[in-house]
């Protein structure tokens, strides 16, 4: 095929434009249609800035000087003594994660086996199981940590309820649409070998399963990592005690060397936990 | 068969015990994997259970207490008198609302705000757009750092600069979505394909223009999912904000636990799910309208 150069006239594209007007040139009623939405985004918009006070430039200047001078104390970080103090506090953070993780999944487990549709074919058990999952979901871990320290007390027992509570619901959902994707021909085979309800479970349906738990777990404990590390805001333990400490006595230098931590540590674990996700997962196959 | 090792001298001599042999070998091989990862994951849980002041007395008399607390947050509802009970139960329903509103409002300006800055650097962060890797590093590495800070570690920071109120909270998710966006534009633009880049390129455009007619079109409708995905989350994370005086419905969600205002925290938490689970639905149905119920992400 021969490559063709041609240079368009003024004319041709005149022409061109005339022919294609649908591309070049909007109807009346798209423009209209146009002009509308985007005009009504704008009031939208300029009403949301101005009721969160975006319109009050005095405070947003004083507040920009201000976050200046946070920047300049935040640099360099520094531990000031308190470096072992906030490596153990790291180190509640994470067995935070770790136990609210695992309490999840071992709650989750039974109840995943429950709220999947081909271990319990009842509809309404199924559909209000399911709500009931949905429902422990909406709540975000940090409003379970606030009523766990008002029941429990302040410490990191209360983040690791809050975790544990709060990932039921998640893991519970997941583990059930796990369940609900095994192949039929594996639990068909035992229970043709004259196994009864439990060993098919066991034989049946776990050996497909198991993987799948792992990872999840595994994915959850990485964010839970995350999730862990504000919990203690609200008193709930960990380094995000520590650093809700300093922020509030402004000690800007030792909270930005905790963020580091909080930032080195999240990629550690998350590094390390992909690693074995990957393996696992490779191993299934 | 290709699961075991294939010695076709010893198959020849005699098969079944060369199976008993590789089969007895891993056997052995997994019993001791097993016994290695027992054993760290008992260290590890007991580790855990001393670090995190978990002790068993202490559970045991927490627990009637955890019960009670639940059952102090159901209202007392007559049926006689239901509506009556109903109305004192949600008995400041136009303030919650307000904050409630207040709330939503900090997410999708805070949406808003984080998905124009993501759009913006999430072109020079493609490596396939790039060819300078020095810009390349550096956009990803803010990226990253705005994402990995969480957004109440960012509110924090802002309700000390610009004071309480649902300003620093709009700024806080701003910072974080931005970071989280970024890396899935990036990413969204890693997979455009090249013909059409090439072909704007080779009708002489400049780098602006070649992002504008090449790129933007294929990847506009996955932006657009994307960032109202990140909306559904920042909703959630726009209800606890006000923990730390960042503004909406966190904050009197605060004080009404710690107050321990039974009733009002059923009440409130009921709103805010209630809230969220219309967020999610109406999104959901946006998305797919956006991009095609195949190609959902």
């Amino acid at each position: 095929m021969s490559v063709r150069s041609q240079v368009l006239s003024a004319d041709a594209l005149d022409q061109l434009k005339a022919d294609h007007s649908r591309i070049f040139v909007l109807s009346s009623r798209e423009k209209i249609q146009r002009i509308l939405f985007f005009g009504f985004a704008f009031i939208v918009f300029l009403y949301c800035f101005w009721r969160t006070g975006f319109f009050d430039f005095a405070a947003i200047l004083n507040g920009l000087t201000k976050l200046t001078d946070v920047l300049r104390f935040m640099l360099p970080p520094a531990h000031n003594g308190f470096l072992g103090e906030f490596l153990y506090a790291m180190l509640e953070t994470l067995a935070m994660a770790f136990l609210g993780t695992l309490l999840a999944s071992i709650a989750a487990l039974p109840l995943g086996f429950m709220g999947a549709k081909n271990v319990i074919p009842n509809t309404f058990f199924h559909f209000g199981l399911r709500r009931i999952f949905d429902f422990i979901r909406g709540v975000d871990s940090l409003i379970w940590a606030l009523i766990f320290v008002s029941v429990v007390g302040l410490g990191p027992f209360a983040g690791i309820l809050a975790i544990a509570v709060g990932d039921t619901g998640t893991l519970a959902k997941l583990f059930a649409e796990a369940i609900e994707n095994v192949e039929k021909k594996q639990i068909e085979g035992i229970k043709a070998s004259g196994a009864n309800n439990v060993q098919t479970m066991r034989f049946g349906i776990f050996p497909q399963i198991f993987p799948v738990l792992l990872s999840n777990s595994l994915y959850y404990f990485e964010s839970n990592t995350r999730s862990a590390t504000i919990l203690g805001i609200v008193g709930a333990g960990g380094i995000g005690l520590q650093l809700s400490d300093r922020i509030k006595i402004n000690n800007w230098d030792e909270a930005s060397f905790i963020i580091c931590l909080i930032l080195i540590t999240v990629f550690l674990i998350d590094t390390l936990s992909k690693e074995i996700r990957i393996r696992i997962i490779k191993k299934a196959h | 068969m290709y699961g075991f090792p294939m010695n076709s001298r010893i198959i020849a001599d005699d098969p079944v015990a060369a199976f008993q042999a590789a089969h007895a070998k891993l056997q052995k091989q997994r019993r001791f994997n097993n016994i290695l990862f027992s054993c760290l994951f008992l260290i590890i849980t007991a580790v855990s259970l001393y670090v995190g002041e978990v002790r068993i007395d202490v559970i045991l008399s927490d627990l009637p207490g955890l019960f009670r607390y639940v059952y102090d947050t159901i209202p007392v509802m007559a049926p006689q008198t239901a509506l009556e009970d109903f109305r004192e139960w949600y008995w400041a329903f136009p303030k919650w609302l307000s904050l409630l509103f207040d709330t939503i409002i900090i997410a999708l300006l805070g949406t808003t705000i984080g998905t124009i800055g993501a759009f913006f650097i999430c072109f020079p962060a493609s490596r396939n757009l790039v060819k300078n890797s020095w810009v390349y590093f550096f956009n990803r590495r803010g990226m990253e750092i705005a994402r990995s800070v969480p957004e109440l570690v960012y509110a924090m920071i802002f309700v000390f600069a610009f004071g309480l109120g649902p300003l620093p909270g709009v700024l806080a998710i701003a910072v974080h979505t931005c970071g989280a966006l970024g890396k899935l534009f990036s990413e969204v633009n890693e997979n455009v394909s090249e013909q059409q880049i090439e072909g704007v390129q080779a009708s002489g455009a400049n780098w602006p223009q070649t992002i504008r007619y090449a790129v933007v079109p294929q990847v506009m409708p996955n932006f657009l999912s994307y960032a109202l995905l990140r909306f559904e989350i920042n909703v959630r994370a726009a209800s606890v904000i006000g923990f730390v005086g960042a503004g909406g419905i966190g904050q009197e969600l605060m004080f009404v636990i710690r107050q321990f205002v039974y009733t009002d925290i059923s009440a409130i938490v009921l709103m805010i799910i209630a809230t969220v689970a219309v967020i999610d639905i109406s999104c959901e149905k946006l998305r797919h309208q956006i991009i095609g119920d195949e190609e959902l992400l």
